[in-house]
């Protein structure tokens, strides 16, 4: 039985840079827009000389911006030197580790306000190199001599999930097309487009030109379609993977007792767990992920909840299968029942159970270290009323964050709760 | 190969002479592969290297239409994909290996459950050749 935090730990306030390219960047200067936006964010203000630690979850800044060591130069560069400045390595799942340990911190009385961060700044190599670079967070002995890529593992993982529940692959599909949805309308979310704008794009550009203009029955037709979404790993197309991506994001958290003194409206945290496995192939299951189902146990136990009170997650869709896996680890649904709620749209924002209302690391975009600081900053807006076009119905008050690194040798999971 | 160590580079070294090596553990039996200085199910260090028969059958797989470096560096790419996959050996682990000698024109056509047998196959050329384990069909 997991155990509660021995002290009760709030977030009150967010902050991300939008994600996307951004050539005349660093990494350094989209955390600089995220804490900006984060110091905004904080209803009742605070000052930067108050953060007493300062967790960041970045994957590789070694091979991405040949820079090592990067903690203690971002938290110079917004300001807060000499903080205890602490960078967390746990490949895509880094952010998420590292608001964990942010957690951790505040809840062993050591530290009374922490700043989490997380970024990535992944465009500046050549696409194939940025493949390398992934591919390291797999076991190089065993694994990468295979000829495993990144999109190759999951693709893996999706052909044993659609041959052990006789799944239709157009559920992929169907996952993409919902998280594009939802990232259309997020203004920070390196697609602000849906799949039907991306398919009406193409078939205007080839007019312009003049060229024969392709016709496409429906969205399906279109991402079925190998001139307009070709594979990648069989059966992972163009638009079942998250893009390569540049991006930013902050998290305040402070001791449960003095949130209030920061914000009317705290979001506290009330479950946080986190599992690790060995390598893909020694898994006896692999349409599942079984460190995700792990740390979200952990986390349900320590808040007291079951996935029925979870009013939405954002949940690590580094690829379409990864979400529909997700649902059923999460306990969302049964097992060989995620592939049905994905096409029956139970999983949109006016479904059931709403998962990456913010567009998901598949359109919102997945600067990889970046990504689980960033779930908790649509968590924020979902919780407040503040998630504009895209904000859910009724009252809001349960949200889950899940994180992946590599193929689920690492799942962080985070609940949350609004209480006024 | 020294038969003695475990070491996880001896698994690599074991290819390079045609061979897919694990460990078995003297005290509760349980078999590993790559070797493992400790086993993972009884912690115990009691465990001896075994070599597998090489059979198995297909888990899981994929074919690679955008391959990492070192595989376009070998000649792949998205006109002469690969297959790759996870499989589970007859005697009971699964391991990662490139699945050669299936008709990758039509990945649907691949099916689960296949049985496999052992193979090697060089990538590279001149100094840079170097052997990987794979798998074929039966």
């Amino acid at each position: 039985m997991a155990k509660k935090l021995s002290r009760g730990v709030a977030v009150v306030g967010v902050g991300m840079s939008k994600f996307g390219v951004f050539p005349e960047k660093t990494s350094r200067d989209l955390f600089v827009e995220a804490f900006q936006e984060l110091r905004q964010s904080v209803q009742k203000g605070f000052n930067p000389k108050d953060i007493e630690a300062f967790y960041m979850g970045n994957f590789t800044s070694d091979h991405f911006e040949n820079q090592a060591h990067l903690a203690p130069i971002v938290a110079s560069w917004v300001g807060i030197s000499p903080v205890a400045s602490t960078r967390i390595e746990d490949a895509c799942a880094s952010g998420g580790v590292a608001l964990r340990q942010g957690v951790l911190a505040i809840a062993s009385g050591e530290v009374d306000m922490v700043l989490v961060g997380g970024l990535e700044k992944m465009t500046d190599l050549p696409g194939a190199k940025v493949t390398d670079a992934l591919a390291l967070a797999a076991d190089s002995l065993f694994e990468i001599p295979a000829g495993f890529t990144f999109p190759g593992f999951y693709a893996t993982m999706a052909t044993a999930y659609i041959d052990q529940y006789k799944a239709d692959p157009d559920a992929l599909l169907r996952v993409g097309i919902k998280n594009h949805t939802n990232g259309a309308l997020n203004e920070k979310a390196q697609f602000n487009q849906t799949i039907k704008d991306v398919m009406l794009g193409k078939q205007r550009k080839a007019e312009q030109k003049g060229l024969p203009v392709p016709q496409w029955e429906d969205e399906i037709a279109f991402l079925k379609d190998p001139k307009s979404n070709p594979m990648i790993a069989w059966p992972l197309r163009l638009f079942d993977c998250s893009p390569v991506s540049d991006g930013a994001a902050a998290v305040l958290l402070v001791s449960e007792e003095m949130a209030e003194k920061f914000t009317d409206q705290p979001i506290y945290v009330v479950g946080s767990g986190q599992a690790s496995d060995g390598a893909l192939a020694e898994r006896t299951s692999l349409s599942e992920i079984p460190a995700a189902e792990k740390a979200s146990k952990r986390a349900y136990e320590m808040a007291g909840l079951t996935p029925e009170d979870i009013d939405f997650a954002e949940v690590h869709d580094c690829f379409t299968i990864a979400e529909i896996m997700a649902t059923e680890d999460l306990g969302f649904f049964a097992r060989g029942e995620g592939w049905k709620a994905a096409m029956d749209g139970r999983t949109a924002r006016d479904g059931s159970h709403p998962v990456n209302t913010s567009g998901g690391l598949k359109s919102k975009g997945h600067p990889v270290g970046a990504s689980g600081v960033a779930q908790v900053v649509e968590v924020w807006k979902q919780l407040h009323g503040l998630a504009g076009e895209r904000q859910l119905r009724g009252n809001i008050r349960h949200a889950l964050t899940h994180n992946v690194g590599g193929t689920g040798q690492t799942c962080v999971v985070h609940i949350f709760e609004k209480r006024n | 190969m020294t038969e003695q160590s475990l070491h996880s580079k001896v698994f690599n070294q074991a290819i390079a002479e045609n061979q897919l090596i694990g460990s078995h553990c003297l005290v509760c039996g349980n078999i590993s592969v790559p070797q493992r200085q400790i086993c993972p199910n009884c912690h115990s260090d009691q465990v001896e290297l075994i070599k597998t028969d090489g059979r198995g059958t297909l888990a899981a797989f994929t074919v690679i239409y955008v391959p990492p470096t070192s595989m376009v560096e070998a000649g792949y790419n998205a006109k002469n994909p690969y297959c790759v996959g996870i499989v589970a050996l007859g005697e009971g682990p699964r391991i990662s290996a490139q699945i050669v000698g299936l008709d990758l024109n039509s990945p649907e056509n691949i099916s689960i459950g296949m049985p496999l047998k052992q193979t090697f196959v060089v990538r590279g050329e001149g100094d840079a050749a170097k052997k990987f384990l794979a798998f074929e069909p039966v």
